[in-house]
């Protein structure tokens, strides 16, 4: 036994002076935690382009919403001498362990996503969103295309405690703050569903007489305004033009509604976090450059002026 | 006649009661709630969305009542609700008749009840383990046939039953009342319904007296599928596409509460359709009337776990006697109030 864990032992280290030997064909892990969202399932599509547009070699494995499987893929990647590992972690604590068995095999871990509550000198950098940003983009959008009328608006939020509910909310009231023309006259939760976002933008409507006092709908993700879009028509009003639409994501089916003019913006939270993660894994392997320890996302605003209908027929085939 | 229309209120009074409360409140809080107009040929207004929101845990908890009382209970109504609705979307886009969609997702709800009918009755696994199962599995199968996405739509067909309107009602709300009116029908106007109470009171009596019992409890929880095939076609036909994730998601509590608010014991026995539907018409009241309150959303479950308690003292036995004894003390003891407890 301890012959053959010698023998294991000595061929990983084969492997991993090989593999630092030829930087060219890299050898990376990607530990994903499921498919749980098609936003999730689009990531993995672009995290594999990515990979295969560098030539990269990418080992992938799917988690299933389990952080015991994520710890399993980590050390089976240390033991096959991967020269990185890209990590969406499921949940943020209990990573101490793992991460330093592969800071001791001086493998670099690159989070994507999201982030862990661990010493920062274990992972390389964390790719990730700024929530409350994208709030703020989108709240600039509305400040911006109202110029200083009057404007009241209705809020659907996230799942209450979540933090992208808490974040975008932050990042929207503070692009509206001092703009005495915007009101957010209500704000419910939709639970980032479809079904709830349509039930609660009915409530609203009927709160607000019937739509009229209602100038725009700022929702936390796109789903909830596809939902709400519905129930704006069923209430006999042009959503889009009566209503202002913003909200966040960028699904694809956002950009349907948009070629339709019944959404006017939505802000974009990339799937692709492999890119960026890609590119400096490759300085820092080259000049052995340590990068920032956070890295953020563009959160690109879209418009119905940016041919939504060509952005659908690209996002549609990554898995949303 | 008259006495069996009294005895019939008589059952009902404490949910009419509490629905009437919850509706004043609501409507001095929002004045406009019960305001009514036609809008694109159908009733518009804060009442109707009730029933028409309401529809997928009415559904439910007509299902649910039979399954409760038989002593069972049915947890997996929720996840049968989403295979469905992953069922009729992926048939609908993938070029199928909407008769043929309809059928076959109806299918598939009988075929999980009967599913938990096998567990419950033949392998004599306690409901709430044996639906569980279903639980748990049936939103990884919907994950499954929709590829995790969410599987849209446009068949005008299919997006008529969740939207559509008939006689001036939203569409849901007529398959409900349609729905729930049949199945109060055959179970009362003939003796099945009396049999499932009686498999509820004691299973292993009424096996001795004859009733075959595995054909009865498969029969309960066939039905519970059923309805949440119903429900599901109902709740992926409104959004215009089947979310495998969030369809139904907790509805089956929901749809327990809504028997419990409607006075039927959970220990089996005793049940009434009618009550469960207003106890989920109940449910749906609050949380329609939450959301209009304007209140933040973080008290909403704190407001609706208050309302449900109180209407549940409103109903407890004790709270009966003594109301009963207060208001109308020349009536106790005549046979027709005995018959309406």
């Amino acid at each position: 036994m301890k012959f053959v864990k010698a023998l294991a032992s000595a061929t990983i280290l084969a492997a991993c002076t090989f593999g630092s030997a030829s930087a060219a064909d890299l050898v990376v892990g990607f530990s994903q935690i499921g498919s749980e969202s098609g936003w999730r399932a689009a990531e993995t599509t672009l995290t594999k382009q990515q990979a295969e547009q560098r030539g990269i070699d990418l080992k992938f494995a799917d988690a299933q919403q389990k952080q015991e499987n994520q710890i399993k893929a980590i050390r089976s990647f240390i033991a096959q001498g991967v020269n990185a590992i890209l990590l969406a972690p499921v949940v943020a604590t209990g990573w101490d362990e793992v991460l330093q068995e592969a800071k001791d095999a001086e493998i670099p871990v690159i989070l994507l996503d999201r982030t862990v509550d661990a010493p920062k000198e274990l992972y390389l950098t964390a790719v990730t969103s700024d929530l409350v940003h994208e709030g703020n983009v989108a709240g600039k959008w509305l400040v911006d295309t109202v110029a200083g009328k009057p404007c009241n608006v209705v809020e659907l939020q996230g799942t209450t405690g979540s933090s992208p509910a808490i974040d975008r909310k932050k990042g929207f009231e503070a692009a509206l703050a001092g703009k005495d023309n915007l009101k957010i006259v209500r704000s419910q939760t939709g639970d980032f569903t479809r079904t709830k976002g349509k039930e609660v933008m009915e409530s609203f409507l009927k709160a607000e007489d019937g739509g009229k006092n209602i100038c725009a709908l700022y929702a936390h993700n796109d789903d909830m305004a596809v939902g709400a879009i519905q129930a704006i028509k069923e209430a006999g009003l042009k959503p889009g033009k009566d209503i202002l639409v913003v909200s966040i994501d960028a699904v694809p089916d956002i950009f349907q509604a948009m070629a339709a003019g019944e959404a006017n913006a939505t802000v974009e939270l990339t799937p692709n976090m492999a890119g960026p993660a890609f590119d400096v894994l490759a300085t820092y392997l080259k000049d052995g450059k340590e990068p920032a320890k956070w890295i953020q996302t563009e959160s690109k605003l879209y418009t119905q002026a940016d041919d939504p209908m060509k952005v659908y027929e690209e996002k549609k085939g990554l898995g949303y | 006649m008259t006495s069996t229309v009294r005895t019939y209120l008589g059952r009902l009074l404490p949910q009419l009661i509490a629905l009437a409360i919850i509706i004043t409140a609501i409507s001095i809080i929002f004045p406009g709630f019960l305001n009514l107009q036609i809008q694109n040929g159908r009733l518009y207004g804060s009442l109707i969305d009730i029933l028409n929101r309401g529809a997928p845990v009415v559904l439910l908890a007509i299902g649910m009542t039979v399954v409760i009382a038989t002593k069972g209970i049915d947890l997996s109504v929720g996840a049968v609700m989403a295979i469905c609705g992953a069922v009729s979307a992926s048939l609908i886009t993938s070029g199928h008749s909407l008769v043929e969609t309809l059928l076959v997702t109806l299918a598939v709800g009988i075929l999980c009840g009967v599913w938990n009918g096998i567990l419950v009755a033949v392998l004599d696994i306690q409901p709430i383990i044996a639906t569980l199962v279903l639980m748990v599995a049936g939103r990884g199968i919907a994950q499954l046939i929709t590829e995790g996405a969410i599987l849209t739509f446009i068949d005008p067909g299919l997006i008529f039953i969740g939207s559509g309107s008939f006689l001036g009602l939203p569409m849901p709300v007529v398959i409900w009342l349609i729905f729930g009116i049949l199945v109060a029908l055959v179970v009362r106007q003939t003796a099945l319904g009396m049999l499932v109470e009686a498999v509820g009171v004691n299973r292993e009596a009424s096996t001795l007296s004859g009733v075959f019992t595995p054909v009865l409890l498969i029969a309960a929880y066939v039905l519970s599928g059923l309805c949440a095939a119903i429900a599901g076609i109902i709740a992926a036909a409104d959004i215009k596409g089947a979310d495998a994730n969030n369809a139904g998601l907790w509805l089956e509590l929901d749809a327990i509460l809504a028997v419990v608010v409607g006075g039927t014991s959970l220990l089996g026995g005793r049940f009434s359709i009618a009550a469960s539907v207003l106890g989920a018409v109940i449910i749906q009241a609050i949380n329609t009337g939450i959301l209009l309150s304007g209140f933040p959303p973080e008290f909403n479950l704190i407001i609706k776990a208050a309302i449900i308690v109180f209407i549940l003292v409103l109903q407890s036995p004790r709270f009966r006697t003594a109301f009963t004894y207060v208001s109308m003390p020349r009536a106790a003891g005549k046979p027709t109030e005995r018959e309406a407890k």
